[in-house]
């Protein structure tokens, strides 16, 4: 497992690819990768975005990730998981979070991934403050459910 | 315990409570039975407590109602928004 926050860009894909050249004990067990990449974007609630600060609770941050992991890895089955994180300032197109799972089977790796970004975005103690391009400044009030049916 | 050992409870603010706030931290001497909600009154006593603050205790999430004790970091923040 791999829990890293991030004041700089991260690349994703690349991360994960690192990550998993580390993972060479498990070659030929894994038969499932889940990857869920979490971006910036320039809009919210029909405003437009100019940028983001995302402040975080060093400390309690990771232990809550940890905490989330160990909760996934007691519901399925899994191999490894990598989360980055952003915080500090960021733009429209950064990358803000990397979930990625490691498992033998795809049910394991897509069902835990879900829940891990779920339970990141309730428990995880980060705030969103957005700079709207009008100048205006707002701190995000709550998440909302991603489970919710569209 | 020794009567001259002073600790004391460190208290953090994060995100839109820090700026209502305006502090980010406060110290506060632990000579009673304190829960965090007692706390917040203590050290805030012209500002509602707000019904939707999270609460945790050496970076465990706690009721508002819990015990803190000597030496325990307690903080108060909003509901996050991360990921």
């Amino acid at each position: 497992m791999k829990i890293q926050l991030f004041e700089q860009e991260i690349k994703p894909w690349q991360e994960i690819e690192i990550y998993q050249q580390q993972l060479a004990h498990l070659n030929g067990k894994y038969g499932a990768i889940s990857v869920f990449v979490g971006v910036m974007r320039d809009f919210n609630q029909d405003d437009s975005v100019e940028s983001m600060y995302l402040e975080h609770y060093p400390g309690m941050t990771e232990k809550q990730l940890h905490k989330i992991v160990e909760r996934a890895e007691q519901q399925w089955s899994l191999l490894d998981t990598l989360i980055l994180h952003r915080f500090g300032k960021l733009l429209p197109d950064d990358t803000i979070v990397v979930v990625a799972n490691w498992a033998a089977h795809r049910g394991d790796a897509i069902d835990a991934c879900r829940f891990i970004i779920e339970e990141l975005k309730h428990h995880a103690p980060f705030w969103k403050k957005e700079i709207l391009n009008s100048g205006q400044q707002r701190w995000l009030d709550k998440n909302s459910c991603g489970y919710q049916l569209k | 315990m020794p009567w001259f050992i002073n600790m004391s409870i460190k208290v953090l603010y994060f995100a839109s409570l820090k700026e209502t706030i305006g502090r980010s931290a406060d110290q506060l001497q632990a000579e009673e039975s304190f829960t965090p909600r007692k706390i917040w009154q203590r050290l805030n006593p012209d500002l509602a407590m707000p019904d939707t603050i999270l609460t945790a205790v050496n970076m465990e999430y706690v009721s508002p109602d819990s015990e803190v004790k000597d030496g325990d970091e307690l903080a108060f923040f909003p509901p996050v928004t991360g990921g």
